[in-house]
């Protein structure tokens, strides 16, 4: 181990410096322990690793291509930019990566009933699609807001076996799915194995979610250097939860070259209060089990968010990324609705790609960030999801009527 | 130096009674409107008071307490504005322990120190918070500890042997055993599946124990009340409230007389449970 390694963490109390812990219900204590305890050997059972690349290449389609965006580059002038393609995954994002890797777990820990919290719907699919794989009962919470925004995918999710379930309190999105799936697993727990979709919750789910999803990172780092016969200098990503760009960062922190930046959500405007840029207007708090930024009010109490991507509409991030900001590793920008709507337009006219609109706010970061950086810079856009899902969202947006 | 929980529990054990634990969400559903009832409490027949803190994500709750949870939030009521309840109560009743449960965001955004320092000045006796396990013990357990505030955890079904000393090793004031596993006030407790997992506790300590969780009439607290020090009564009481609000959300006239008439019915149940 390295002792002035970034890539050691988190501590046996799952902290990443202030950040990260185990802030549940003591209902949930001894289920998140055994939990820890299972991936802790599972990550040390060849077998249960050479299972889950097994299926990442045969099942997900892995690995990604790293793909040179030609036109683009052209376009914005500047960067030589490259997309990690995790759209063209089974399911059409990154989330199956880590779909795969806790469906595994659950299966070795013999839980028969899967739960997940879905925003976008993209985990809620993907979640599904393994349960349907794996033969295992599945019940995803969605708050109602992404339901109505999010129709296709609720239907993807329904056609796979899966019950979803609305969720009606505070919000409606993500954040209440979150709480609702919390309270099923209090209720169900010594049966129910709980699918978190990205590098938040307790200790272990940052540290597992981020193992699962760094397959992206390493992929990205062959790859490139096989292209280009060297290391990327940029690296960009969206950040909700933020399980796409810990994926596709970690492998790269101690490569101090690199830079790493997460792209939040600025939905109308960060200074409108309709956003969810936890990390650029947010404090650190305490919210569905671990401590990190978050957005709230001076009383503590949870703000609630706004993007236009459903994907993105978290109040929260994970604790891994607060802790890389503290520490300068991570440069944090933002992205508002009608950016990400602008980027995306721009890679379906120039790539042929629809971006999901989720990584559409790394590509809006993009477009202002390689004009001023010179030609021979490599820059690693992670296209973590694709548009298909996301149509309706952008034809209202645009005043059509499909 | 006894705590007024400590002195309540002794009381209780004197008379050879269980305690009756009532909750409420602090400021639902207006700040008037619940000192009302907080004032009329201990003479309805609560033997200790718990308060909720409001939080606008209450992960542990039904949906019950959380629509007190947005309305207290919704009429303004802080963490400054709880205590300065607590203040007011404690000028007038010197005696009732008070017990705050709530998450632990709202007092991390207090500043957790001197949120401890003002709930000891303003009279609350313990604290329940519910996201902090022992693993977590020096966010909030030990200072509250060090200023001689009661810290009171919730054991649960999961609990098991092998744990058990683990939550059981900086509990102070009483132990609050959840009933079952979920939320509040959806499932309802089984006295004879609460009764062995009790014995199975006080194998591991003198601690008293107040029962939680899915009691809802006064025969579930007095099935409590024969095996527990205490039955605890929340979502019900709650739901009382939510029951005579008009479609505005404000007050009915007999709101407070009905909420302490449920009290009153409950405490009777539970004096008269082991005679």
């Amino acid at each position: 181990m390295l002792a002035n390694s970034l890539r050691t963490g988190p501590d046996e109390r799952g902290r990443f410096g202030l950040y990260g812990g185990r802030f549940v219900a003591e209902t949930l204590m001894p289920c998140i322990l055994e939990l820890e305890a299972a991936y802790e050997e599972a990550k040390r059972d060849p077998a249960f690793q050479a299972e889950f690349d097994s299926f990442l290449a045969d099942y997900v389609g892995r690995p990604s291509p790293l793909y040179f965006a030609e036109r683009l580059t052209a376009e914005l002038g500047g960067a030589k930019i490259y997309l990690k393609r995790d759209e063209l995954n089974h399911t059409g994002a990154h989330k199956i990566n880590n779909c795969i890797g806790q469906i595994l777990l659950a299966r070795r820990m013999g839980k028969k009933r899967i739960i997940a919290e879905t925003g976008a719907g993209q985990h809620g699919v993907a979640t599904a699609t393994v349960c349907a794989r794996f033969g295992l009962d599945c019940v995803i919470y969605m708050g109602e807001r992404d339901i109505e925004r999010q129709q296709p995918n609720v239907f993807r999710m329904r056609l796979l076996g899966a019950e979803v379930r609305p969720v009606r309190s505070g919000s409606r999105t993500l954040k209440d799915a979150m709480n609702e799936a919390l309270r099923d697993w209090v209720t169900n727990v010594e049966t129910t194995f709980y699918l978190i979709g990205s590098v938040a919750g307790p200790h272990p789910y940052p540290a597992m979610v981020r193992d699962f999803q760094s397959v992206i990172g390493r992929e990205a780092k062959a790859q490139m250097l096989e292209k280009e016969g060297r290391l990327p200098d940029v690296l960009v990503a969206a950040v909700g939860g933020g399980s796409n760009a810990m994926g596709l960062f970690h492998p790269f922190l101690d490569d101090g070259s690199v830079r790493l930046i997460a792209v939040e959500a600025a939905g109308e405007g960060l200074d409108t209060g309709l956003h969810a840029a936890a990390m650029l207007r947010g404090r650190p708090g305490i919210l569905h089990g671990s401590r990190s930024y978050l957005l709230q009010d001076e009383d503590g109490q949870v703000i609630e968010p706004h993007s236009i991507s459903a994907g993105l509409d978290y109040p929260g991030i994970g604790p891994e990324h607060s802790w890389l900001k503290d520490i300068g590793r991570l440069e944090v920008t933002a992205a508002t609705d009608r950016e990400a709507l602008d980027a995306f337009r721009l890679l379906a006219r120039l790539e042929g790609i629809l971006p999901a609109l989720e990584p559409a706010h790394a590509l809006a970061a993009t477009a202002k960030l390689a004009p001023g950086l010179s030609k021979d810079t490599l820059l690693v856009v992670n296209l973590c999801g694709r548009g298909d899902k996301d149509i309706y969202t952008v034809a209202r947006h645009l005043g059509v009527e499909l | 130096m006894t705590t007024r929980i400590e002195q309540r529990f002794a009381a209780l054990r004197a008379e050879g009674r269980a305690g009756l634990v009532t909750f409420l969400v602090a400021g639902d559903p207006d700040i008037p409107t619940f000192e009302r009832l907080l004032d009329g409490l201990p003479a309805a027949g609560a033997d200790l008071i718990e308060i909720g803190m409001p939080f606008s994500d209450p992960m542990a709750d039904g949906p019950v307490i959380q629509a007190g949870n947005l309305r207290a939030l919704a009429h303004g009521v802080t963490l400054a504005r709880t205590l300065e309840i607590v203040r007011r109560f404690r000028g007038r009743d010197q005696t009732t322990p008070l017990v705050l449960m709530g998450y632990y965001n709202p007092i991390w955004a207090y500043g957790r120190l001197r949120f401890l320092d003002e709930a000891v000045s303003a009279g609350v006796d313990g604290l329940i918070v519910v996201d902090l396990p022992p693993e977590e013990d020096e966010e909030l357990c030990l200072p509250a500890l060090e200023r001689g505030l009661d810290f009171v955890r919730l054991a649960t079904p999961t609990t098991d042997a092998r744990r058990l000393p683990t939550v059981l090793r900086n509990v102070r004031g009483f132990l609050y055993y959840v009933s079952l596993t979920g939320i509040t006030g959806v499932k309802e407790a089984a006295a004879e599946q609460v009764a062995p997992q009790l014995d199975r506790i006080r194998k591991h300590t003198d601690l008293p124990i107040a029962v939680g969780f899915g009691i809802k009439t006064p025969e579930q607290a007095a099935a409590i009340a024969r095996i527990a020090d205490a039955a605890v009564v929340g979502s019900a009481l709650v739901a009382e409230v939510a029951a005579h609000l008009d479609s505005e959300g404000k007050p009915r006239g007999g709101l407070v007389a009905a909420v302490h008439d449920k009290v009153r019915a409950l405490a009777h149940a539970v004096r008269e449970a082991r005679r």
